[in-house]
C-alpha cells in the first residue's frame, strides 16, 4: 500500500473532523482572512446584544416602569439621544473598525509575487489550475491544496454563470463572474483540511457543488505540487491496465483529460491525479473504488443536471476494473 | 385657513340629501360587484388577495423547510426545490409584500383624509384585477413545472436562454414586469391621493404619519420600480432577440443586471417596511391614548429612509470584486439608514412611556411589541452584514436568510398583523377575538424565532442559501430540525388567525363596529358607501380627540359637501400643502372597462410568454380598446358650473392645469417615465465603462453623419411647437377651430418620423442590436422612445375624436393637456437621446 498511505492519513483526518462541526465553520478560522474578520465578527456580535438588550429593557421600563421613569422616557431627548447620538457614536466606531479589517485584505491583495492559482467555477464542479515552479499550468479538480504560512493569489473565474467561491475558515467568499476575474491573496495559518462550497446560485445543483482545502507543511505541498505535476501513474495490476482499456475506449477522454494517455478532454475535471483527493463530484463522495462505480453508473441520481451522461452499459468486470483504474490514478 | 366661528353647514339639512349621496356612491350587487369601484370593496379585495399569496408562498416556505429538516433528504427533487425557493421569494416580494400595502393604502387612507374616494377610483380597480390575475397565473405556474428557477434575483447569465431553456424564466420577466407596472399604477394613486384629497385643514403638517409613509412608498416606487422594469425589458430582449446586455464575450456584462436589479431592490425594502411604520406610528399613540412623540422627527425620518435607501444598493454586491473604496462609501451609506429606523424606534418606545395610565395590552399592541423586539433583532444584524468583511464571510448564507426574515417579518408582517386586529373592526361587523389573538400571537412570535434565530447560527457554520439539501456531519442538522419545527408553530399561528377571520370577520360598509380603540383619526368616523356623511373641517392631527363631538356632526351633515351637488361621485380636492378646498373632482362610478382592460392586460403578458404572439396582439388590442373606452366617459367639462360645499366656499367642479388632479398624475407618470430613462442612460455609460471596445467607432459602425441626428431633432422640435400651438387655437366652448385637428396630427406624425428616422440611421450604417451591447443599447433607446410615441400616436388621436366631436374646448381640454404633457416629455427623452447616442460616442471615441 504504498501508494495509498497518504490518503490513509488524509482520510483520518477527515474522519476525525467530521466528527466536530467546524469543517465549514467561518467560526473556526484558519487562515490569515478568516482570522482578521473573526475579532471584528464579535465585536459586532457584542454590540449588537447590547443594543438589543437595551431595547428591550427601555420597552420594559416604558410599559410597566415607575411614572417618574416613564415620564422621563417619554420625551423628545430621548429619541434624539437613543435614536441619533447613540447610532452614530456606535456606528461610527464599527465602521472604522471594519474600514482597517476591509482595509488590510485590500493591501495584502494588491501586492504582487505570490505563486498563484486560478479556480474556475464549472456546473457544478471546480477547475482548479496551480502554477508550477517554471509558470506551467498545472490542472487538477475540485480540491484546493495550500501552503501554510504562505500566501496564495486565487484567480476566480467563471466560463458559465455567476459562482462564489467560499472556504470559510480561509477566507470570506468572492464572487466568480464570467468576464471577469476576481483576486484574493489567501494565506493558511497551519496544516489542516477544511471544506468549502458554492455560495452563489448557480442553478441545478447549485447545493451539491463542495470542495475540500488542504493546508500543508510548505515542504510537502512542494513535494505534492511536483508530483501533482507529472504524468498519470502506469497501470499497477492487470485489472488496472484493463480498466484503463475500458477508459479510454468507451470515449472517457472526450470530456477528460489523464495526462500521459491520450484522453485530452477538458469538458470534466482532469482525472491525471483524481485519485489522490479527498472526494469524488466535488466534494459530495467518498473517494473509492465503489465511489467511482456508482458515480459512472448513478451520478444523475447522485448529482442531478449535471453534464456527464449515466454510462450503464458496462458489465460488471468492466465497471469494476474502470473504477479501479481511476482510483489508482494518484 | 382660519377657523370658522360655526360649523360649514346648518340643520336641518334638506331632505333627500342623504338619499342622493347614497344613490351616487351605491355599490353593484351581485356577481356585479366585480364592476365596482369603491375603495372599501376593492380594498377588501386587494388585501384578500395579497393575503391568499401569503398563505400560498408560506406553504411553500413550509414545504422548504420540510426538506431541509434532515440532511441529504429527498423529499423534494432538486428541479423542484429550485423553483419553489424562487417562487417563495418572487411571490412573497411581489405578489405579498408591496401589493399588501398599497392594498392598506387603497383600503385606509381615503377613511384616513375622509375622501369620498381615492381620486381614480378605476385605475385603483384595474390594478387590483391585473394583480390579480396576473399574479394566479403567474403562482399557478408551480403547479405544471413551468415556474421560474433562477431566483428571486434571476441572476444572468443563469436566466439567458443559454442556461435556461423554456418558459419558466419568461414567467418570471414578464409576469413580475406586468404586476409592477400595476404597481405604479397604485404609486400614481397613492401619490396624488394624498397630496389633493385631504379634507379642508389637514396641512401636510397634521397629515397622519401612515399617509406620510404612503406618500414616500409611492414616491420610491416611482424612482425604484422603473429600474427592475428597464432591467426585465433588457433581460427578457436578450432571452428573446439575442441583444446581449448580459454576455460578456460580446461587451455586455452581468452586473448591469445586478445594478439594476439592486437599485430597485434594496429601496424595495424600505418600501415594504416605511407603511409597515407608519401602521405602527397609527397604533401606538391609540393604545397610548397619547399623541405620537416626536411626528416631526418621524417624518424626517421616513423622508430620510428613503433618501439613504437609494445609496445602498451596492451591499447586495459586496462580494463581486468591486474595489475597496466604493465598498466603503455604501458601507457607511447602509449603516447610516440605520438612524432613521432608531429614530423612529425610540419615538415609540417614548410615545408608549408618555401613555395615560398605562400602554393598552391588546392584540395589536402585543403584535407591535413583538414588531419592535424581531425588528431591532434584524436592524443590529443588519448593520453587521453592512460591515463588508463580515459580508464576505455571511453573504448568500443563513445568517442572511435569518437576517431579512427579521426585517421583512418582523418590519412587515407583524405589523401587517397588528393591522389586521386593530382595523377590521373599521370594516366588519365584528371585531377579532382579543383571546384567539393573542393565542395568534405567541405562536407566531414563538414559532417565528424558533424558526429563524437558529439560522444565524447554521449560516456561520457555512450553510449556503438556495441549497436544497445538505451534507451530515457538518454541524447543521440540529439547528435545521429546530428552524423546520419553528415554522410548524409559526404556521399554526397564522392557521389560527385564518380560523378567527371565518369566525368573526363579516365585511360591511355602514355596520361596522364603531372607534372600538377610542382612536384619534378620521378613518373611524361613522361611514356608509359614500365614506364620510360630510367631510370634516380638520384643526388638529388627532381630530376625534381634540374635536370631541367631530363623529356627531360629521354624521350631521354639518361639515363640508354634505350631499351630492353634481348627482354623481365626487370629492373634495384641496391645495398640496394646507389643504384649502380648490375643487370637486367628478368621479365614475362601477364600470366594467377597466376589468376587461386588465383583464386583457394580462391575458397580452402572459401569452406572449408561451411566444403565442398573435393572440398575445389581440388581447393588447382588447385592452387598449377598453382603456380608451374608459377614458372616453372621462374629461366631463365645466357643464355643473359651482356647487357650494358649506362654509359660504363655492368650488368649480372641473379643473385644467397645473391645479387638476390629472394634471398631477401626467407629472407622476413622467417621473416613472424619467426614472426608466435615467436607468437605460446608467446602463449605457455602465456598458461603455465595462466594454469601450465595442463602442463605435472603434468597434461598430461609424455613426450615421450628423445630418440624421439633425434632421431628428428638427422634426421632435417642429412637433413640439406644433403641439403648443395648438392651445391657443382651442375654440372657446361651442365654436369649431379647423386647424386644431391637423396641428395635432402633425405634431403626431413629427413625432412618428422622428422616431423611424433615428431607427433608419442606425440601420444604415450596418449596425445590428444582436452584434455586441454597444448595438444592443443604440436600439434600447428606440425601444424606450417606441412606448412612448406610440402612447403620444393614441393621445394624439383620442385628442382629434375628442375635438371632432365637440368634446374638446378652451374650457373643456384636459384631454389635449394630458396628451400635450405626454408629448413634451417625450420630445424632451428623444432630444436628449440623441445627444447621448450620437454626442457620446463621438466625444468618448
Amino acid at each position: 500500500m504504498r501508494r495509498g498511505a497518504g490518503r490513509v492519513v488524509l482520510l483520518s483526518i477527515a474522519s476525525a473532523l467530521s466528527g466536530c462541526s467546524g469543517v465549514q465553520s467561518a467560526l473556526s478560522p484558519s487562515g490569515v482572512e478568516a482570522l482578521r474578520i473573526d475579532p471584528l465578527f464579535w465585536t459586532a456580535t457584542g454590540v449588537s446584544v447590547a443594543v438589543t438588550l437595551m431595547v428591550v429593557v427601555l420597552m420594559a421600563l416604558a410599559l410597566y416602569g415607575p411614572l417618574r421613569w416613564r415620564s422621563w422616557l417619554g420625551g423628545d431627548r430621548v429619541i434624539i439621544g437613543g435614536g441619533v447620538v447613540l447610532p452614530i457614536v456606535v456606528l461610527t466606531g464599527l465602521f472604522i473598525y471594519g474600514l482597517f479589517v476591509m482595509q488590510a485584505g485590500a493591501v495584502r491583495s494588491a501586492r504582487e509575487g505570490e505563486a498563484t492559482v486560478t479556480i474556475i467555477g464549472k456546473l457544478w464542479w471546480w477547475e482548479v489550475v496551480y502554477q508550477g515552479p517554471d509558470g506551467e499550468e498545472i490542472v487538477s479538480a475540485n480540491e484546493l491544496r495550500l501552503p501554510a504560512g504562505r500566501p496564495v493569489r486565487l484567480r476566480l473565474e467563471s466560463d458559465n454563470v455567476i459562482h462564489s467561491f467560499w472556504a470559510p475558515q480561509i477566507a470570506g467568499k468572492l464572487d466568480m463572474i464570467p468576464g471577469r476575474t476576481n483576486e484574493v491573496v489567501v494565506e493558511a495559518t497551519a496544516p489542516g483540511i477544511s471544506r468549502g462550497q458554492c455560495a452563489e446560485y448557480c442553478g441545478g445543483a447549485h447545493a451539491l457543488m463542495a470542495f475540500y482545502v488542504v493546508a500543508m507543511a510548505p515542504d510537502e505541498y512542494d513535494a505534492w505540487l511536483a508530483r501533482e505535476a507529472g504524468p498519470a501513474p502506469e497501470p499497477l495490476t492487470e485489472g488496472e491496465a484493463r480498466g484503463r482499456q475500458v477508459f479510454l475506449e468507451n470515449g472517457c477522454g472526450g470530456c477528460h483529460q489523464v495526462r500521459g494517455t491520450e484522453a485530452r478532454g477538458r469538458i470534466g475535471p482532469d482525472l491525471t491525479h483524481v485519485g489522490s483527493r479527498m472526494s469524488l463530484a466535488a466534494g459530495m463522495m467518498p473517494n473509492d473504488v465503489d465511489a467511482f462505480a456508482r458515480w459512472i453508473v448513478e451520478n444523475q441520481h447522485i448529482k442531478p443536471e449535471n453534464k456527464m451522461p449515466p454510462f450503464r452499459q458496462f458489465g460488471e468486470e468492466e465497471l469494476t476494473a474502470l473504477a479501479a483504474y481511476l482510483d489508482s490514478l494518484e | 385657513m382660519a377657523k370658522f366661528k360655526e360649523l360649514p353647514n346648518k340643520l336641518p339639512r334638506p331632505p333627500g340629501e342623504l338619499q342622493e349621496l347614497e344613490r351616487a356612491w351605491k355599490i353593484p350587487g351581485g356577481f356585479r360587484l366585480i364592476s365596482a369601484v369603491n375603495n372599501q370593496v376593492i380594498g377588501i379585495l386587494y388585501v384578500g388577495a395579497a393575503f391568499l399569496f401569503f398563505i400560498l408562498a408560506g406553504i411553500l416556505g413550509l414545504i422548504m423547510r420540510t426538506q431541509l429538516a434532515v440532511p441529504e433528504n429527498d423529499l423534494v427533487g432538486q428541479d423542484f426545490y429550485n423553483q419553489i425557493f424562487t417562487v417563495h421569494g418572487t411571490t412573497m416580494m411581489f405578489l405579498f409584500a408591496v401589493p399588501v400595502v398599497e392594498a392598506l393604502g387603497v383600503m385606509l387612507l381615503p377613511q384616513m383624509l375622509a375622501a369620498r374616494d381615492l381620486p381614480f377610483p378605476r385605475l385603483s380597480a384595474f390594478a387590483i384585477w391585473a394583480y390579480i390575475v396576473g399574479g394566479l397565473v403567474f403562482f399557478s405556474t408551480v403547479f405544471y413545472d413551468l415556474a421560474p428557477k433562477g431566483g428571486w434575483f434571476m441572476y444572468p447569465p443563469l436566466t439567458l436562454k443559454e442556461y435556461s431553456p423554456g418558459d419558466n424564466a419568461d414567467f418570471w420577466l414578464l409576469g413580475i414586469g406586468f404586476i409592477e407596472i400595476s404597481a405604479i399604477a397604485g404609486a400614481i394613486e397613492i401619490i396624488v391621493g394624498t397630496l389633493r384629497t385631504r379634507p379642508p385643514g389637514m396641512s401636510l403638517t397634521r397629515m397622519p404619519i401612515f399617509a406620510w409613509a404612503m406618500l414616500i412608498f409611492a414616491a420610491m416606487i416611482m424612482i425604484a420600480f422603473p429600474a427592475v422594469i428597464l432591467a426585465t425589458m433588457l433581460l427578457e430582449i436578450e432571452r428573446s432577440f439575442g441583444w446581449p446586455f448580459f454576455t460578456a464575450e460580446r461587451g455586455g456584462d452581468p452586473l448591469l443586471w445586478q445594478h439594476l436589479f439592486w437599485f430597485f431592490g434594496h429601496p424595495e425594502v424600505y418600501i415594504i417596511f416605511l407603511p409597515a411604520a407608519g401602521l405602527v406610528s397609527m397604533i401606538v399613540p391609540t393604545m397610548a391614548r397619547h399623541p405620537l412623540v416626536g411626528y416631526r422627527l418621524i417624518v424626517v425620518a421616513l423622508i430620510g429612509t428613503g433618501f439613504f435607501s437609494f445609496g445602498l444598493w451596492v451591499h447586495h454586491m459586496f462580494t463581486t470584486g468591486i474595489p475597496s473604496l466604493s465598498l466603503g462609501f455604501f458601507s457607511a451609506a447602509s449603516m447610516a439608514v440605520a438612524i432613521p429606523s432608531g429614530i423612529q424606534v425610540f419615538s415609540w418606545i417614548a410615545t408608549i412611556a408618555s401613555s395615560k395610565e398605562r400602554f393598552r395590552i391588546t392584540t395589536p399592541s402585543l403584535f407591535v411589541l413583538g414588531f419592535l423586539f424581531i425588528f431591532t433583532v434584524g436592524g443590529v444584524t443588519g448593520v453587521m452584514v453592512a460591515l463588508v468583511p463580515i459580508d464576505f464571510q455571511v453573504h448568500d448564507t443563513y445568517f442572511v436568510v435569518a437576517h431579512f426574515h427579521y426585517v421583512l417579518i418582523g418590519g412587515m408582517v407583524f405589523p401587517l398583523f397588528a393591522t389586521f386586529y386593530y382595523w377590521i373592526p373599521a370594516f366588519s361587523r365584528n371585531m377579532l377575538s382579543e383571546r384567539l389573538g393573542r393565542w395568534v400571537f405567541w405562536l407566531m412570535f414563538i414559532g417565528f424565532n424558533v424558526t429563524f434565530f437558529p439560522m444565524h447560527m447554521a449560516g456561520l457554520l457555512g450553510m449556503p442559501r438556495r441549497v436544497r439539501t445538505y451534507p451530515d456531519g457538518l454541524g447543521w442538522n440540529a439547528l435545521n430540525m429546530v428552524s423546520t419545527v419553528g415554522s410548524y408553530i409559526l404556521a399554526a399561528g397564522v392557521a389560527l388567525f385564518v380560523i378567527d377571520l371565518f369566525l368573526r370577520f363579516r365585511p360591511t360598509i355602514d355596520k361596522s363596529v364603531d372607534d372600538p380603540w377610542k382612536a384619534g383619526t378620521l378613518e373611524w368616523l361613522p361611514t356608509g358607501a359614500y365614506s364620510t356623511r360630510s367631510i370634516p373641517f380638520v384643526t388638529s392631527r388627532d381630530p376625534l380627540w381634540d374635536q370631541p363631538n367631530l363623529a356627531r356632526e360629521v354624521e350631521e351633515g354639518r361639515h363640508f359637501l354634505p350631499g351630492a351637488p353634481t348627482g354623481g361621485r365626487e370629492t373634495i380636492v384641496t391645495s398640496p400643502v394646507d389643504a384649502r378646498p380648490q375643487y370637486i373632482i367628478r368621479m365614475p362610478g362601477p364600470g366594467w372597462s377597466q376589468l376587461v382592460a386588465a383583464v386583457f392586460m394580462a391575458a397580452a403578458f402572459l401569452l406572449l410568454t408561451i411566444k403565442a404572439v398573435a393572440i398575445a396582439l389581440v388581447c393588447a388590442v382588447i385592452s387598449i380598446g377598453a382603456c380608451i373606452f374608459w377614458g372616453w366617459k372621462l374629461d366631463h367639462g365645466p357643464g355643473k358650473g359651482e356647487v357650494d360645499i358649506g362654509a359660504g366656499i363655492k368650488l368649480p367642479t372641473y379643473m385644467a392645469g397645473p391645479k387638476s388632479h390629472a394634471w398631477w398624475a401626467m407629472v407622476v407618470l413622467m417621473l416613472v417615465a424619467s426614472s426608466l430613462y435615467i436607468a437605460y442612460v446608467f446602463s449605457y455609460l455602465y456598458l461603455w465603462i465595462v466594454s469601450p471596445e465595442v463602442w463605435a467607432p472603434r468597434g461598430s459602425p461609424d455613426l450615421p453623419g450628423a445630418g440624421w441626428p439633425i434632421g431628428t431633432a428638427f422634426l421632435v422640435i417642429a412637433g413640439t411647437i406644433a403641439m403648443a400651438l395648438t392651445r391657443p387655437m382651442l375654440p372657446i366652448p361651442g365654436r369649431r377651430e379647423p386647424a386644431v385637428p391637423p396641428l395635432i396630427a402633425l405634431a403626431a406624425g413629427c413625432l412618428v418620423a422622428a422616431f423611424l428616422a433615428e431607427l433608419w440611421g442606425h440601420l444604415s450604417t450596418g449596425l445590428r442590436p444582436a452584434e455586441n451591447s454597444y448595438g444592443a443599447m443604440v436600439y434600447m433607446a428606440s425601444v424606450l422612445n417606441f412606448q412612448l410615441v406610440f402612447a403620444c400616436f393614441i393621445l394624439a388621436a383620442f385628442a382629434i375624436a375628442r375635438y371632432l366631436t365637440g368634446r374638446l374646448d378652451r374650457e373643456r381640454r384636459v384631454t389635449y393637456e394630458n396628451a400635450a404633457l405626454l408629448y413634451y416629455y417625450a420630445a424632451a427623452q428623444m432630444l436628449f437621446g440623441l445627444v447621448l447616442v450620437h454626442g457620446f460616442p463621438r466625444l468618448a471615441g
